[in-house]
């Protein structure tokens, strides 16, 4: 249990309190990344089975290593996304999977609120790995785990989150955690990437000027550009997609302070949302995030596979 | 349709007939499937069979323009008669049935199946509606002289837009020979893009793909245009948005033939009812629930008569169709017998008058479509809703009479019931004694 | 039984001395670990007090037995994981397991378990301030401030201040007494 919740589907319903019970947790996880034997005894003999309906690499990885450390066994299980005219439904497959009896489904999918979907069917553990332009919870919790490390605090920060707003449920996660715990946050991309009444969520503000929104944030958030965007047609082409939004060299040294991170979910489009240098240059905290993600997805296996929190026996009542 | 010989008195009930102005204590008197007369005190001979109406509202049967029936092909969601049965229980003594089945009503065979499933079942009259284009495939006519002879009261490609602009002219204009409406779903398919529910807020939170108010008032527009060039009788289906209010205010102010429908849900429901649902695909419907400023144009446009009817775009689907993703699941909810309470919840809520609610049931749907029903004056048919305004009861999806279940009032207490439903005289739907 | 302030004193120096005694005798390396959260002051005074007694300050570390806790899947619940930090190599070292209380020895077979994950040590030594019976597994202290058996629906606390208090206590309560 996460607080009080049996399943991670949306950081929208986590408290501050309960975002911050998952970060601390990280911080012990991130120990047990650095021993010589990365591996502890925790969830021996449980089951994770990582069900994917897109392909994602790095996500499906992070969530396999996490479960690995903790001992774990994990399961990929790649799907292609179903609909009812091609035979089995979500609802099936879910079923289907929850017959090998697994503790944990970790689930990605290409349609918002599948994974909630899935938790109301199946009697295990389910953690969203992304859902459509909806949430990506463990993406947003690895954002503030990351900041929160380099930052000291997300207290007071400004965060401007810059891209493709409207398809972004990394954005939306964001969205749903940093301002919980005092961030103030700035979005910014053309108007076609801006969904209507996103400022409702976090109180953010919206801006379409790249150097309005970075100058005097403590960190940026770059989102990808993805490729099937282009014609769509939000943006004309990823030429003056980076002309206009994204970060290179020139703009981070006149407009960025000189203490701003920046952050990437990845995998970068170099060249476009973010510049070779940028990306790999000493402000950019995205190898961070990839090491933290894993801390975090052990994190959260643990307490969803676990069951409800309980008070820390005291040292006599413990052996 | 069996007309009964019986004598029916019906006895003690409020009578709301807003066709010929009436709203008083009367007892109505049924006789060879016909209204013999409604008066304030008559004499019941011994062999008349009498339905005690005290406490109850006695209304002309509802009439529903909009009714997905599904027979002929998709029987599995419903068919015929579990539509009719559905909704004489709702109060519906007339539905339309919208031709999108499988194969679509652009044919006399198909009309005329119709007519014999809905003659067997002897239940709800059921009026056919044929399509403007053949197939619905929004290319070439259909033929709306052989369907409109066969009995289609109306012609509508419902489910989709006739996207062409051509071919809508050429509809309106031919459908005049018959005088019968062009019963349109107005959305721009190019905005509605991938939406799959109202663009706003609420699916910006959801991260599900947005379809705009303007996608409808787009489509509207053009056709209040259309029906000026044509001089063409266009029925809005559904209206959802208070653009395609605005349009059609205008067009009724100029004095074009253009009237219009409003669906329950979005009389009642916005589109933070789907966040809130949590992704309830019961929720998802073309066009989607609008904002709060839609419904509160929706419902004033109601009152003020610029919307003329409320029609319940009953859309059986089964669970393995709506257990599914959001962005997956078909459109679609039923929505005969849910009617008569969600929309009298506007009555108490002091946005429409019982009279007004009533009409938009009953008078305005028989005039648009040139049905017989719709009143309780001397000669209509013997087509009569008795209703229980105060009766309190659980939405239970497993004990209505549709044989689909998607609702999105399943387990919400309603206030407000249909207790009779007489179809030329016989009764056809009585509300068991005790059924909460 | 209880132990105030000058009994806890007394017996910390007494295991002081019987530690630095054995460590010398072995001239071995030594290092001290802490088991989170009730051994990690004890585990710092006895630092404190073998630097004096072996005129060299023993590397310290803890450890939190969290994530090898053996009852996850029966408790139904997460316990609270606190961090683990061991800045030194294991390998090859006297390492000195250092707790409140000993009970059912779970904890300590957990805490060995986690342990040698981080290298292999020469030998593992056990100090508890109080040794209360009990047992289910078998482990023993090499060194105990008390031995006591406390009945199962006991608790054994242990209050201990920073830097030692005289407010220092043991208390042996029925459980659940706040």
């Amino acid at each position: 249990m996460i607080g009080t919740h049996r399943h991670l589907t949306g950081l929208e319903e986590l408290s501050r309190e309960e975002i911050l019970q998952v970060l601390d947790l990280a911080t012990s996880m991130k120990e047990v990344l650095s021993r010589p034997l990365k591996k502890v005894p925790s969830l021996r003999g449980k089951l994770v089975v990582n069900l994917f309906f897109e392909a994602s690499t790095r996500t499906r990885s992070s969530f396999e290593i996490a479960s690995k450390v903790l001992s774990a066994d994990a399961v990929n299980w790649t799907a292609s996304s179903s609909s009812v005219t091609k035979g089995e439904t979500l609802v099936d497959t879910a079923r289907n999977l929850e017959a090998m009896r697994p503790d944990v489904l970790v689930i990605r999918h290409p349609c918002g609120g599948a994974p909630r979907l899935v938790a109301d069917h199946v009697g295990c553990a389910v953690v969203s790995a992304g859902d459509g332009a909806h949430e990506h919870p463990s993406q947003g919790l690895l954002d503030c785990f990351t900041l929160r490390e380099k930052l000291g605090t997300l207290e007071g920060k400004t965060i401007a989150v810059v891209g493709d707003i409207s398809h972004s449920r990394v954005a939306r996660s964001d969205l749903h955690s940093m301002p919980k715990l005092g961030a103030k946050m700035r979005l910014c991309g053309p108007p076609t990437m801006m969904p209507i009444g996103i400022e409702r969520i976090g109180g953010c503000t919206v801006h379409h000027d790249l150097r309005e929104a970075v100058e005097g944030a403590d960190a940026v958030v770059m989102l990808r550009i993805q490729h099937e965007r282009i014609g769509d047609p939000l943006i004309p082409g990823t030429r003056e997609y980076s002309r206009l939004w994204g970060l290179n060299a020139r703009k981070a040294a006149e407009w960025l302070k000189p203490e701003c991170v920046i952050l990437h979910p990845g995998p970068i489009n170099r060249g476009v949302e973010l510049s070779p240098e940028v990306a790999d240059g000493p402000r950019s905290l995205i190898l961070d995030q990839v090491q933290n993600g894993v801390a975090v997805r052990m994190a959260i296996l643990y307490l969803l596979a676990g069951g409800s929190p309980e008070v820390h026996p005291a040292g006599g009542a413990r052996s | 349709m069996s007309e009964a010989s019986e004598v029916v008195f019906i006895e003690g009930g409020r009578v709301i007939d807003p066709a010929s102005g009436l709203d008083a204590a009367r007892t109505v008197v049924l006789r060879g499937g016909r209204v013999a007369e409604v008066a304030e005190r008559v004499e019941r001979p011994r062999d008349a069979r009498a339905i005690d109406a005290r406490g109850r509202w006695v209304t002309p049967g509802f009439i529903d323009a909009h009714v997905h029936l599904r027979e002929p092909g998709q029987e599995y969601k419903e068919t015929v008669e579990t539509g009719a049965r559905a909704a004489v229980a709702g109060g519906f003594t007339s539905v339309l049935a919208m031709p999108n089945t499988v194969p679509p009503n652009d044919s006399v065979a198909v009309t005329q199946l119709v007519l014999d499933r809905a003659a067997r079942a002897g239940l709800a009259r059921v009026y056919p509606v044929g399509c403007i284009s053949k197939g619905q495939k929004g290319e070439e006519l259909a033929e709306m002289g052989e369907l409109f002879q066969a009995g289609c009261v109306a012609f509508s490609d419902d489910g989709k837009p006739v996207s062409s602009s051509g071919l809508m002219r050429r509809a309106l204009e031919y459908a005049r020979t018959f005088g019968a409406p062009l019963a349109v779903h107005e959305e721009d398919l190019q905005l509605v893009g991938k939406g799959v529910m109202n663009e706003g807020p609420a699916a910006t939170r959801l991260g599900l793909k947005g379809n705009p108010a303007q996608a409808e008032e787009v489509m509207v527009s053009r056709d209040v245009a259309l029906a000026e060039l044509t001089g063409g009788r266009l029925h809005v289906c559904h209206l959802s948005t208070a653009g395609a209010v605005r349009a059609v205010r205008d067009a009724k102010a100029r004095g074009l033939r253009v009237t219009a429908e409003v669906a329950p849900h979005h009389l009642a429901l916005t589109d933070d009812d789907v966040a809130r649902s949590g992704y309830d695909t019961d929720f998802k419907m073309a066009p989607p629930l609008r904002s709060e400023a839609d419904r509160a144009a929706v419902q004033a446009a109601l009152a003020d008569g610029t919307i003329d009817c409320i029609a319940t775009d009953h859309a059986p689907h089964t669970a393995v169709e709506k257990a599914l993703e959001f962005d997956q699941a078909l459109n679609g909810i039923i929505g005969l017998e849910t009617a008569f309470p969600v929309c009298l919840a506007l009555v108490r809520a002091g946005k429409l008058t019982e009279r007004r609610l009533i009409e938009a049931l009953t008078a305005a749907p028989a005039r648009i479509f040139g049905l017989p029903g719709g009143t309780l004056a001397a000669g209509a048919p013997a087509d009569v809703a008795i209703l229980d305004p105060g009766a309190e009861w659980r939405c239970d999806p497993e004990r209505l009479h549709s044989k689909s279940r998607n609702t999105p009032w399943k387990g919400t207490s309603m206030i407000g019931r249909c207790t009779h439903a007489l179809v030329g005289g016989n009764l056809v739907y009585e509300l068991a004694r005790g059924e909460r | 039984m209880s132990m105030d302030s000058e009994a806890i004193h007394r017996a910390m120096d007494r295991i002081a001395h019987e530690i630095a005694e054995r460590a010398q005798e072995n001239g071995g390396d030594l290092a001290i670990v802490g088991i989170r959260r009730g051994g990690v002051h004890l585990a710092r005074r006895l630092q404190a007090q073998l630097a004096s007694l072996l005129g060299k300050e023993p590397p310290l570390g803890t450890l939190d037995i969290a994530l090898y806790r053996d009852d996850l899947s029966r408790s139904g619940a997460a316990p609270v994981v606190g961090p683990t930090e061991i800045r030194f190599p294991v390998e090859g070292k006297d390492i000195l397991l250092v707790d409140d209380v000993l009970y059912t020895g779970r904890t300590i077979r957990a805490a060995l378990d986690e342990i040698v994950d981080f290298g292999r040590p020469r030998r593992v030594w056990l100090a508890v301030l109080v040794d209360r019976g009990g047992r289910e597994l078998p482990i023993a202290a090499d060194f105990a401030g008390a031995t006591v058996r406390v009945p199962a629906g006991e608790d054994v606390e242990v209050r201990l201040v920073e830097g030692g208090a005289p407010t220092d206590a043991v208390v042996i309560q029925p459980r659940g007494h706040a």
